[in-house]
Parts: structure tokens; sequence; C-alpha cells
């Protein structure tokens, strides 16, 4: 007899949904103008969740015009200190509320309650916290001694992390003294709106923080608004050159936080076993939907053979299945829509010779699968090796040197993430030093901090987030 | 299959093949292994096993002969309201103490139950070669089927591999076919987990057939991230050779969670195959009673109490 | 009497002095409409063969150290003292302004190169970070050159304007190719003898003259181009090199503020690394 483990799913009783939502704007909630709306699903059974309201170009307006008015008479002068306060009981209604938020986020975005309990949940409320502190100390942010705030700020957020990118984008903004519209993604907006039911509770300023749902057409109206004096984005490459063109020659700045097709490097003398780890988690962390995945990996040709055979070994460990079970790994992958570009991509692999792997898994019927996936003898001309895939797909490559292994992963358009593996320590220097990447994680990898600058190089984005650096960006200091 | 020959190269060169261990990413992968949640049927399964897996030890100065009487009927009877609890894996003890072991097993229906005795001048291993020989040949001569013996922490930390990898081969050369040899590698007095990871394979090397992680008297003992490198290495060995050797944590095990995660340890390390006595083992003494009581709350509905699960 | 010896004055794209390779120059006249050089007009095949020069200067220039970038701009400024006369005469000769005027403009250039010198060894440490993460983690951020920048330096200065393009660009390791006052393009190619006098790496600075408009477009398109200072642009032309540069996601700056260490840090990109604590 061997050691199953009996199904341990997460009460979902601590959620209270509601068959609709309305936009969140000026503190309050409304319906959108023409009451135009859509359906939310778990991606995980395909059942609708709620509908929410569709967000016109009228709504955006009214969210611009309510941030405007709030920037002038309330938060633009209120004491920084005060400001900070406001944050400091928003990160500790996250914490309060945060198996509700963890819960709610698994049923929306499909990602396991694990994750969204460790992780996504408590680093949203730090990253509050963090920000929190900064609000009357900004002098010291390094943009010189008299930083100003940008104005309204709008920001549009993936479906990747609901709520830990609605922080990312919102702390630091309110932070700074900007006051924010925000759209969340389409496919997942519920943590949104119950956060702006946090806002109620911590009673912050009316018209602080807006919350817009919608889709792309909601987001371009953004975007374009003349009353926006920033623009902060995460989501795709191509959408984000868009909003490069659209600002141009405006008086608009933007950060954004773009596509990646991160290279995890193992050299020869790596922890294997902790490599092996390192690699799960670059790759199979929330389903691979993650910008800085280490999709790309590199493994020096000496080791090839045995990092292959324990990286499939643990796979084969990976607990694929209900979201909302406390012992799953990797869940439902967002969207139809999602799981088509992946199967697509995927196959664009096998057809271009690579070696598939993926190992014995039942997969539901119900709602949006794939299963953890490796192609090994992947080469530089792959799509798969090129592409950003963000689903759990890992293309597999060799090296002989460190010089070819830094050249084959700076050989990409993006420059968002990249490891290392090795115990010595001054090859990890040296290899970080020439890497074109923002964020490295040397012996391990998908670490996430209030206090650590992300962002990357070249088309994956302008600007960090996070950090004194983060913080910056919402600054306006004189160049 | 001999991977090291004795001499100080072939050791030294051996050990140099050997993969580093990040503690950091141990102990990350360790804890969250421990966030697994085991409900329901699978937590009644795992009970049972835990409790089989149990060497029921006892290794005070104060152990007497009635002392380790009791623990024998408790080995073999756990809980006596309840005939469907499994018997523990081995009594533990001390070698002046194998015989009384041995003999009451034997009158209480627990003949099948192995009496291991702790050896090498346990806990410290501070002896001659002559004391632990007689140590050890006392101790099987007395009934003894496992021997525990210590590693000389010493001999490895000042750089003497060959003197702890000869130690283990000499004691499994007394032991022969009449014990199994577990092998003790302190690993409180390691410290870093790249030493464990050497120490259990020179302690594989060199004949063990379990490795084991500490004597109980010394602290940090069977920390996860410790087990956890022990299980990669028995599963690589494995790999390596064809060759199952057995795991036992002991020491700082005391309830019923902390048992479940070392079996979820065992069974998403080295594998499923690893979940059985004769490859896991637990070392511990206050733990059997917790797991008593957790069989008790799944088997009542409710929670239970110790007045109802017995002392010794 | 004696003829004076005139200059020609030629592009400067790694390390040599080529004319364009489109053989065209085109004509500078002094304040008061006097013939003054026939300056080589750059083509865009020009701009490409100065952003390869750039780009393969890079790997070099970008891995020095600190204080050895240091010392190099330091050099810039030396040798640029013992030119002063030559820097005068060309910016009188253009701008038709005073001598005074001229030589106030030469010694706040040499000056500036003298204080971003300093910078070179010192950006990482006040705009680095070591990030207090929560775990068992060491975390650091710091300043890195962005690759190759493009520049076009502010139209209404001959020199000092260049200077204040040029210097912060290479003191975060960046290499350049540049783009000189359209009218005022005489000091440019003086400056470019002082660089390949002092021990600036060919290829580091690259410096075309010719007409702005004609050459915004292909450095805001070119893939390989990583970043643009374009304060010498008009409006439109920044609008255009902008909605371009969007095609490579190129960082694009125009700066109101003379002399700032935000213009070194406009073309750096911060590197955040993450590495376990453990025995």
């Amino acid at each position: 007899m061997t050691f199953e483990y009996a199904p341990a799913p997460e009460s979902t009783s601590v959620v209270k949904l509601k068959s609709e939502y309305g936009l969140f704007i000026n503190g309050k909630f409304l319906p959108a103008k023409g009451g135009k709306s859509f359906a939310t699903i778990n991606p995980a059974t395909e059942e609708v969740l709620a509908k929410v309201a569709l967000g016109s170009d009228a709504d955006v307006d009214k969210a611009v015009v309510a941030a405007r008015s709030a920037y002038n008479k309330v938060w633009s002068k209120m004491p920084a200190a005060e400001r900070g306060k406001y944050l400091f009981r928003i990160a500790r209604i996250l914490q309060e509320r945060a198996r509700e938020f963890a819960v709610l986020e698994t049923m929306d975005n499909g990602k396991p309650i694990r994750e969204t309990r460790d992780v996504d949940i408590p680093l949203a409320a730090a990253h509050f916290f963090y920000h929190a502190g900064w609000a009357d100390k900004l002098e010291h942010a390094g943009v010189g001694s008299s930083p100003k705030p940008h104005g309204v700020v709008g920001q549009i957020i993936p479906w990747n992390f609901p709520l830990l990118m609605l922080s990312w984008k919102i702390a630091p903004a309110l932070a700074t003294g900007n006051t924010v519209v925000l759209k969340p993604a389409e496919t997942t907006p519920l943590t949104a709106l119950l956060f702006a039911e946090v806002c109620q509770q911590a009673e912050l300023p009316a018209g602080v923080v807006n919350i817009v749902t919608g889709d792309g057409t909601t987001g371009a109206e953004i975007v374009n608004h003349p009353g926006i004096d920033k623009i902060a984005f995460t989501g795709s490459t191509a959408v984000g050159k868009g909003i490069a063109r659209a600002i141009a020659g405006t008086k608009k700045s933007a950060t954004l936080e773009l596509g990646g097709k991160g290279a995890n490097i193992v050299f020869e003398h790596a922890p294997i076993d902790e490599t092996v780890e390192g690699i799960i988690t670059g790759i199979f962390f929330n389903q691979g939907h993650v910008c800085c995945a280490g999709s790309r990996l590199l493994v020096q040709e000496n080791i090839h053979d045995e990092v292959m055979a324990k990286l499939k070994n643990r796979i084969e460990k990976i607990r694929v299945g209900n979201p909302l079970d406390k012992n799953t790994d990797l869940g439902a992958i967002n969207s139809a829509a999602q799981l088509a570009k992946i199967i697509e991509l995927a196959d664009s692999g096998d057809a271009e010779g690579a070696d598939r792997w993926s190992p014995n898994c039942d997969l539901s019927s119900k709602g949006f699968w794939y299963p953890p996936t490796i192609f090994t003898g992947v080469t530089q001309a792959h799509r798969i090796a090129r592409e950003e895939i963000f689903g759990p797909v890992l293309s597999v490559l060799t090296f002989r040197t460190p010089q070819e292994a830094i050249e084959k992963a700076n050989n990409t358009p993006f420059g968002l993430s990249a490891g290392i593996w090795t115990d010595k320590g001054s090859r990890i220097l040296w290899t970080a030093k020439h890497l074109k990447a923002g964020v490295i994680w040397a012996n391990t990898f998908n670490k996430f901090d209030p206090a650590s600058p992300f962002g990357g190089y070249k088309e994956s984005g302008w600007g960090r987030e996070g950090g004194r650096h983060g913080l910056a960006a919402y600054l306006k200091g004189g160049k | 299959m001999h991977v090291i020959d004795g001499t100080s190269n072939s050791i030294k060169s051996f050990l140099k093949t050997l993969s580093p261990v990040d503690q950091v990413g141990a102990e990350a992968r360790a804890a969250m292994l421990g966030t697994r949640s085991i409900k329901t049927s699978s937590k009644t399964w795992a009970i049972d096993m835990a409790i089989s897996m149990i060497d029921l030890t006892t290794l005070e100065g104060a152990d007497t002969p009635g002392k380790v009487r009791a623990i024998c009927n408790k080995a073999v009877r756990p809980d006596p309201t309840d005939s469907t609890v499994p018997h523990v894996g081995a009594i533990c003890v001390y070698n002046d103490m194998v015989k009384i072991a041995r003999e009451q097993l034997d009158a209480v229906g627990g003949g099948d139950i192995p009496v291991a005795a702790v050896s090498t001048a346990f806990p410290s291993g501070r002896a001659s070669l002559e004391v632990k020989k007689v140590d050890t040949e006392f101790a099987i001569a007395n009934g003894a089927t496992e021997i525990d013996m210590v590693i000389d922490r010493g001999a490895f930390l000042s750089g003497d591999l060959v003197k702890v990898f000869s130690e283990i081969e000499f004691i499994k050369s007394l032991c022969g076919d009449k014990a199994h040899l577990k092998v003790i590698l302190e690993t409180g007095e390691l410290v870093t987990l790249d030493n464990v990871r050497k120490a259990s394979y020179l302690a594989m090397a060199a004949g063990a057939d379990f490795i084991k992680t500490s004597t109980g008297k010394v602290a940090p003992a069977a920390t996860a991230p410790v087990v956890l490198v022990m299980l990669e290495a028995v599963r690589d060995w494995y790999s390596m050779t064809g060759v199952k050797i057995g795991v036992k944590p002991a020491g700082g095990i005391r309830n019923t969670k902390d048992a479940i995660k070392q079996l979820v340890l065992v069974n998403e390390t080295a594998g499923p195959e690893w979940l059985n006595p004769q490859l896991f083992r637990i070392g511990a003494s206050a733990l059997l009673n917790d797991l008593l009581m957790q069989r008790m709350k799944l088997r009542d509905g409710h929670y239970a109490s110790p007045n109802y699960v017995t002392l010794d | 009497m004696r003829i004076d010896v005139k200059k020609t004055y030629k592009l400067y794209i790694g390390g040599a002095f080529p004319r364009s390779e489109s053989g065209r120059c085109y004509e500078i006249l002094g304040a008061k409409g006097k013939f003054i050089a026939n300056p080589a007009q750059a083509s865009r095949k020009d701009l490409r063969d100065a952003v390869v020069a750039a780009r393969s200067a890079f790997p070099g220039w970008s891995s020095a150290t600190a204080f050895n970038r240091g010392q190099i701009l330091y050099r810039i400024a030396e040798i640029m003292e013992g030119r002063s006369s030559q820097f005068v005469d060309e910016i009188v000769a253009v701008e038709g302004c005073t001598p005074t005027a001229a030589q106030k403009q030469v010694r706040e250039a040499i000056d500036l190169w003298v204080w971003y010198s300093g910078w070179c060894d010192k950006i990482g440490s006040i705009y680095g970070s070591t990030n207090q993460v929560s775990g068992a983690f060491y975390n650091f951020t710091i300043p890195e050159p962005v690759g190759v920048v493009g520049a076009f330096a502010p139209q209404k200065s001959s020199l000092l304007g260049l200077v204040q393009t040029l210097a912060p660009i290479i003191a975060a390791g960046n290499t350049s190719v540049c783009v000189a006052s359209e009218k005022f393009p005489l000091s440019a190619i003086t400056l470019s003898e002082v660089l390949a006098t002092s021990d600036l790496p060919a290829g580091v600075v690259n410096l075309l003259t010719g007409i702005t408009s004609e050459l915004a477009p292909w450095m805001g398109a070119h893939m390989d181009v990583d970043a643009i200072d374009t304060t010498g642009l008009s409006a439109t032309q920044d609008k255009e090199a902008r909605i371009a540069g969007a095609e490579n996601l190129k960082r694009i700056s125009a700066f109101k503020s003379d002399v700032s260490p935000q213009r070194i840090l406009a073309f750096m990109e911060h590197k955040t690394v993450w590495h376990p604590i453990g025995l």
C-alpha cells in the first residue's frame, strides 16, 4: 500500500461572492455606464463566479476625474506620515483577511492555494507595509531633496498574480502621494474588487484608489486619457510597445514590466538537488505564468544527463489538480486562450524536432489544464527557446563553457530574469556581471520581496518596481 | 558495490564527486514538504505506519530492568485496548539491557520485534577500538539483531576519514549476518549539510544498512533538512549501486505532526519504496503515545486524553 | 605672409576619422555669413557603422574598472585644456560670440569632464543598494550601463552641450553614437581629436556631423541602439524617435537640467542579485 494523500480542500466558505460587481469609483461601487458586464470564471471548473462591470470610456473618465479631485483636494495635501498610516491600515486588513483573499484568488485565477496562502497574499500585505514606511521619507528616495508625485497614475495589471500585482502598483503610488486608476485583468478581477472593500474598511479617502474592471479597450482608455500623468503596466511586450508608442510626445511617463525568457544556468559544480528544486520553482511556480520564469534551462553538457534524470524524477512528484487542495503543486491554466497559446507553442517544439517529456498525470476534463512538460534537445533556433510560452513548459539547452552560457543566455530580446547555479562564488559574480537581466537569482529562483527592485533590461520593460528604485519611478525629481 | 577501497585517496576522491548542498534551498524544500496536509484516510494510514516504524527507545543512566520490560510490553501492544494497533519496529537499549529486552519480548509475544543496541561507546564514541569491539560483540551475543553505532565525529571533523570509514567497516564485519548495522552520524555535531551528505556516503560505502541522524543526546537532532539530505543520499545510492539503505531519524520527533512530516519527506524524496520499517525507522519514545492519542481521535471522533494511553 | 593650413572636418567612427561613406559634406558659415568649413554630412550608413563600432567597444569599456574610466575622463579634461585656444577660436567663428564667452564655455566643458570623472566610481555606491529582504538572502542592486546610447547634442551650443551629453553617457560605462549640433559641429570634431588621444578606447565615442532630421529616424529605429538622449531633437523629432524606439523599447530621455547624476542614471539599468545566506 502506498501513501496516498486524501483530498485536503481549503473551505470556500470564507469567501462571500456577489453575483454582480460594479466599478469602484470615488469610494463607491457603481454600475458601468451602459450597463455592460462580463463573466469571470473559475478556470479549474469553468463555473461562472460573478458578473463584473465592463468599464467604458465614460467610466474611465469618471474614475480619472475622481482621482484628480482626490489628488488635488485631499491626498496631495495630507501630511506624508498620515498618508503612510493609511497604507499601514491596508496592510493590516490584508493580513486579517488573508485567508479570504487566498481562497478567492485561487478560485478566480486557478493557482494553488498553497501559493496564494504562502506567497501571493503575504507578499501583497508586505508590499503595503514596506511602502507605508516610505511615505514620510521620500526625500531619501534618491531623486533629489524635494521629490513630487506625478499626480494621477493609470495602472494596468495582469492575471498571473492579481492581488500581488495590484499591491506592487498601488502601494508605491499611494506612498509617494499619487492617486490611482487601476484596471485588473479581465480574467481575474475579483481580488481587486475585494481590495476595494479593504480601502473602504481602511477609510481611505474617496477617489484615491479607483478600480475600473474591463477588457483591453478599458485599458487603452486609461493609457490614452489626457488626465493621466503616468502609466504603470505589467503585461505582454506587445502591449507594452503599444503603450510606449501611445504616450510618445505626451507628458506621460511609464513603468513597463513585460515579458521574459529567463535563462536558468546550471554549472557543473551546482548543488544538484537544490538546483533541481530551483528549476522546478523556476518553471512550474504559478503554472509557469510568470514573466520572470526560468523557462530556458541552460545546463552544462557534462552534467545534462544527471540533471535530467533527477529533474524527471522530481517532476513525477508534482501534484497537479484541484487548486483549492492544500497539497496541489500545479493548478489550472488561467484561461482557454492561454491554454491555446501554450498548446500552440509547445506543439511547435514537437514540429521543430525537440523531445517532449511529461509525467503521467490525470487532468480533469473540466477546466483548463496542461501537464508539466520539458523539452530536451532544444537549440537557440527553436521557437520554444525564443518565445515566451507563459506556461509549465521548460526548454532545455546545453552549453560547454561559461562564455557560451552567457552568450546563449543573452541571445534574446528579453532581459528580465536569470538564474545561476554553482557552488563557486567567483563564477556566480562573473556570471551575474555578464548577464543582461534585471533580476538574477543565484542558487535560488523566483524569490520576491518588496525591498528588492524588480524589472527588466531590453524588451522586458522600463524601470523597476520594488525597493528604493521602484519607489523613485513614482516620483518626479527633475532630471 | 565497492566505491571506496578504504584508502585515504579513494575516500577523498569519492567524496569529491558528491554535489554540494545549498542549505537555504534544502531548508526551503523541507519546509515546503512540511506544509503537506495529511487528512482522514491518509492520516490513519500514516499513523499506523509511523507506529510500526518506531524504534521504541530508552537510553538513560537510570534505565532499570523494570523500565526496559515495561517498554517491551508496550512495544508489543502499544494500545492494550485496541488489538488493531501494530507493534513497533524495534526496541532500542544500551547493551547491558539487551538480554532483558530480548527475553521480555519473547515472553510477551514480541518474538518478531528486534532488539537494537546502541554501541561503540554510545553516545560520544570516544573509546578505543577494542572497547567498541567488545561493546558490539557483547550486544550481539546477548541477542541484539540491530547495532546502532556512532561514528567518530572527532575523526571526521579532523579529516581522518580513513578512521571513520574503517571503524564502520570493522563493526560491520562484527555484525556479519547476525545483526543489521545502523550508523549514527550525530548530525548536530557535523553542523553542515555538506558534512551530513559526506558522512552518509561514507557510512553507506563502509557497509551501513541504515544511516541514522542522531544519538538523541545532542541538539539539533533529526531536523527536516538533515533527514531530507540523508533521504537524497539513500535514493542516489540506490540508483548508483542498486542497494537500498534505510534511514532512521532519531531525536526531537515528539508528536504525530512531526512523524507525518517525516513520512511525507520519505514519500517525496526517497520514494514510496522506503515507506516500510525495513527501510525507515523513527527513534523515539514519547512519540508513540501521541500517535496513539491521534489514532483514538480519528477512531472516536473526539479528542483523547493522556489518561487513556499507557505511560510506559 | 603665410597661408593657413586648414583642417578637414571628418567623422569620428571606431577611433578613425573617415569621410562620410556617401561622399557628402555640408557648408558651415560663420556668424557673419563667411565660409568656415565643409564638415562631413553623415549618412544612415555612417550611423550604422558607428553603431557597430560602439557595440564592439561596449564589452571592453563597460567592464573596465570604474577607476580606470574615471582616469580616462580626467585625461580627456587634461588634453582639452591644452587645446583650449583651438576650441575658443572655433566657437567664436561659428557661434559669433565673444572670445570671453567662448572661453567660459570651454572652461565649463573641461570642468564638466573632471566632475563626471569623479562620478565613475561613485555612482554605484550612491545609487546602488543592499536590500533588506525578508529571508536568508543577500540581495543587492547595482546600476550597470545600458549599452549603446544614441545621442543628439543640444543644437544651441558647440561644445558645452556636447560634453553635457557625452560625459554622463560614457561615465556610466556606455558607448555612444553622438550626433553633433547641426549648425555648430566643429567643436565636435576637435573634441574627437582630443578623445582619440586620451586613452579612450576606439569606438567608445563615435561622433557624427550632419543633418539631424536625416539621422534621427535611423537612430530611433535602429534595433541595436539601447537608449537615446533626444535633448538635441525638436519636439516632433523627439516624438517620432520615441515611436520608432518603442520597437525595441529604447530608454529615451531628453534633459532639462544640464548637469546631474540623474543624467548618468538615465542610461543605466539596475540589476538586482539574490543569493542565499547559509552554511
